[in-house]
């Protein structure tokens, strides 16, 4: 991270860019440049190499098939395991987050590699697909308001030793283990189920990012009016089922 | 062919009967059209029914993710020019609706039937047509529907056996991995705006090419197929090279190549270009869709968009700034329950306008423009956005049940 500018990695949207979750890269986009900071905004398709001078890489959901194609393209690369030595924040949903994982089951039905960056495995679920508004509370450490978002999933998530849960969930299925937990993370690595896009429900999340990228404890205030508004009526939808 | 030689069995007539009086009942209770549960009833009497209601027609299906109901409609006033058209004109379009659209036809030798496309490959195997018309297929209600490629996947499994004449978009690569199973297609090359539904190969997966309006993939040689008829501005080129001008009510780009579509299987039943085209003039709103009306002193021009697709075909074609715009969005079962698909939609395009915002999910709406950098006023209803909204005719865009709200409040 060069003093003013901000290196945003937007990976695969020819892929994994089916579920509306480019909203995350255009939300932490506009928060960064409403800080004063220069974006380069960078989408590669998979065609394309990783680049590994990233502050921050977002990946997003997909079809299982796509999904199955950007593991064998990512893992081929490399880039984005090297970016992630260098330090980089990596923040993925639904199918990028099982990608980041250890393996997942594919469209074939088999089991497909992951990238092992973060310590977590998943399954297909054998009940109902998860669907819905969730609510959940984000790990303490993260010091971050309430996590609200869209879940749209079959997968289900185990964490191993070294990943955090993301959040403990209220309303929702999250991971779908049946321990409560919604997404993962390690220090620089975060992972979970959560659309709507999730930045879009959470901008705190894309302000943590934002700050872990360029290594400060706080920014400057921009206006959260609409954002709010959202939340409030997510928290409450999700919290009086229809 | 058709006629009506063969008289319906028994069975089949009394299906028919039971069928319209409980149309008729549902229509006494107020509850809607009565399309669809008359036909409900009608198969749970003989399933056959369908098949059997078909067989004395001239099948025409028409399937898409969008314009399909647009589409149904121009291609039954094309073949009015040859015959009496049958056809599920308000948009009931899978299997009862369509089995009440076709029993209340009995005088018909065509029918032009819009089908879902989640029950195209089983209507098609029912009622044996001698055209299909694919225009595109794109992401839609995700949180309920198919994967689009798994849906491209099953028209071709479904549509490879079928004799029937397959009218396609070469523009589509997800169209044409569907209809070139068939044995007997005809390409159009009819357009296709939205292009992030297919960066992906259909058959073996490769990125997909896109030089200028050609398409292939770059690793196993899949690529867009010679078209013979052609959307060229606003003429329609036929496969002998001529070509007819567009003169549509209805407005837009999508709507130019919906007309393309409709000439080429127009041609397919003997009706030439001009007449086709001729009479697809007449056609001024499909289902309310494009209608304009007047509420509270003020035209509004009122415009269906249910994905990411149609928003970006219908902002294409409505008035440059400063028309102002309301936009309405729900997120209803029918709509599907998810509105990530917001972001999407390129909204940066409404740059200029003035902005209204209404419909269930207008918070969504609201995060979605304020990140898009747009200026905006979020309002209660379409009463405050009409008042609040600068002089001129106001287009209004809505996705489904939103439109269905605002056609109950606007009296159309
Ligand atoms: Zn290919």
């Amino acid at each position: 991270m060069s003093d003013n500018s901000l290196r945003l990695v937007w990976i695969y949207p020819d892929l994994l860019s089916t579920y509306g979750d480019q909203g995350n890269a255009l939300v932490v986009e506009r928060r960064a440049r409403q800080r004063r900071l220069d974006v380069q905004r960078l989408d590669v398709r998979s065609d394309q190499q990783i680049p590994t001078s990233g502050d921050i890489y977002l990946i997003g959901g997909g079809e299982d098939r796509p999904q199955r194609l950007a593991a064998e393209r990512l893992r081929r690369d490399g880039g984005l395991n090297r970016a992630v030595a260098n330090g980089a924040i990596v923040f993925s949903v639904c199918a990028g987050y099982q990608i980041l994982g250890h393996e997942f089951i594919n469209d074939l039905g088999e089991r497909e590699q992951g990238l092992g960056l973060l310590d977590v495995v998943s399954t297909r679920g054998e009940g109902e697909r998860c669907v819905g508004d969730v609510l959940a509370d984000i790990d303490p450490e993260l010091n971050l308001p309430p996590l609200t978002g869209f879940e749209n999933h079959q997968g289900v998530t185990h964490l191993g030793q070294t990943a955090r849960p993301f959040a403990k969930v209220r309303f929702g299925k999250g991971n779908g283990v049946g321990d409560g937990y919604e997404g993962a993370w390690n220090d620089t690595v975060f992972g979970t189920y959560m659309h709507g896009p999730v930045m879009a429900r959470n901008p705190h999340i894309a302000d943590l990012l934002i700050k872990l990228a360029l290594d400060v404890n706080a920014l400057p205030p921009v206006n959260d009016h609409w954002y709010e508004a959202l939340r409030q009526e997510r928290i409450a939808a999700a919290t009086q089922p229809a | 062919m058709a006629g009506n030689t063969d008289p319906l069995s028994p069975r089949a007539k009394l299906a028919v009967t039971a069928g319209r009086a409980a149309a008729a009942a549902s229509r006494a209770v107020g509850r809607g059209s009565g399309s669809v549960i008359g036909g409900k009833v009608a198969l749970r009497l003989d399933p056959d029914l369908l098949a059997r209601l078909a067989q004395h027609l001239d099948v025409v299906l028409v399937s898409a993710t969008n314009g399909k109901t647009t589409t149904t409609r121009l291609i039954a006033e094309a073949l009015r020019a040859s015959g009496p058209v049958v056809s599920n004109a308000l948009g009931a379009n899978m299997p009862a609706g369509i089995t009440s659209a076709l029993a209340g036809g009995s005088d018909a030798k065509y029918g032009v039937i819009e089908v879902d496309e989640k029950y195209l490959a089983g209507v098609a195997r029912d009622v044996t047509p001698k055209a299909i018309a694919l225009l595109n297929l794109s992401r839609d209600q995700l949180d309920r529907a198919a994967e689009t490629r798994m849906l491209a996947e099953k028209w071709r499994e479904g549509l490879a056996g079928s004799k029937a004449l397959v009218v396609a978009n070469a523009d589509d690569p997800l169209i044409v991995w569907a209809a070139s199973s068939s044995a007997n297609v005809v390409w159009v090359a009819a357009g296709q705006e939205w292009k992030d539904d297919a960066w992906s190969c259909p058959s073996c997966g490769g990125v997909m090419q896109r030089p200028g309006d050609d398409w292939f993939c770059g690793e196993c040689g899949f690529r867009r197929p010679t078209p013979s008829w052609a959307l060229s501005g606003d003429h329609v080129l036929d496969p002998h090279g001529s070509a007819w001008p567009i003169k549509l009510q209805l407005p837009g780009r999508a709507n130019k190549a919906n007309a393309t579509t409709s000439a080429a299987v127009a041609a397919a039943f003997g009706v030439p270009p001009q007449v086709a085209l001729e009479r697809m003039y007449e056609v001024q709103a499909v289902a309310g869709r494009y209608d304009v009306v007047s509420f509270m002193d003020r035209e509004l021009r009122l415009l269906l968009a249910k994905n990411p697709a149609g928003w970006l075909e219908t902002f294409s074609l409505i008035d440059p700034p400063p028309t102002p715009v309301i936009l309405s969005v729900n997120a209803r079962g029918a709509d599907g329950t998810d509105t990530s698909w917001l972001w999407d939609v390129d909204y940066t395009r409404l740059a200029g306008h003035p902005i209204f915002v209404i419909g269930d999910r207008k918070l969504d709406l609201a995060v979605r423009l304020e990140v898009a950098g747009l200026d905006f006023q979020v309002c209660e209803n379409v009463d405050e956005a009409v008042r609040k909204a600068p002089p001129g005719r106001i287009e209004v865009i809505a996705n489904y049940t939103a439109f269905q709200d605002l056609r109950r409040r606007v009296g159309n």
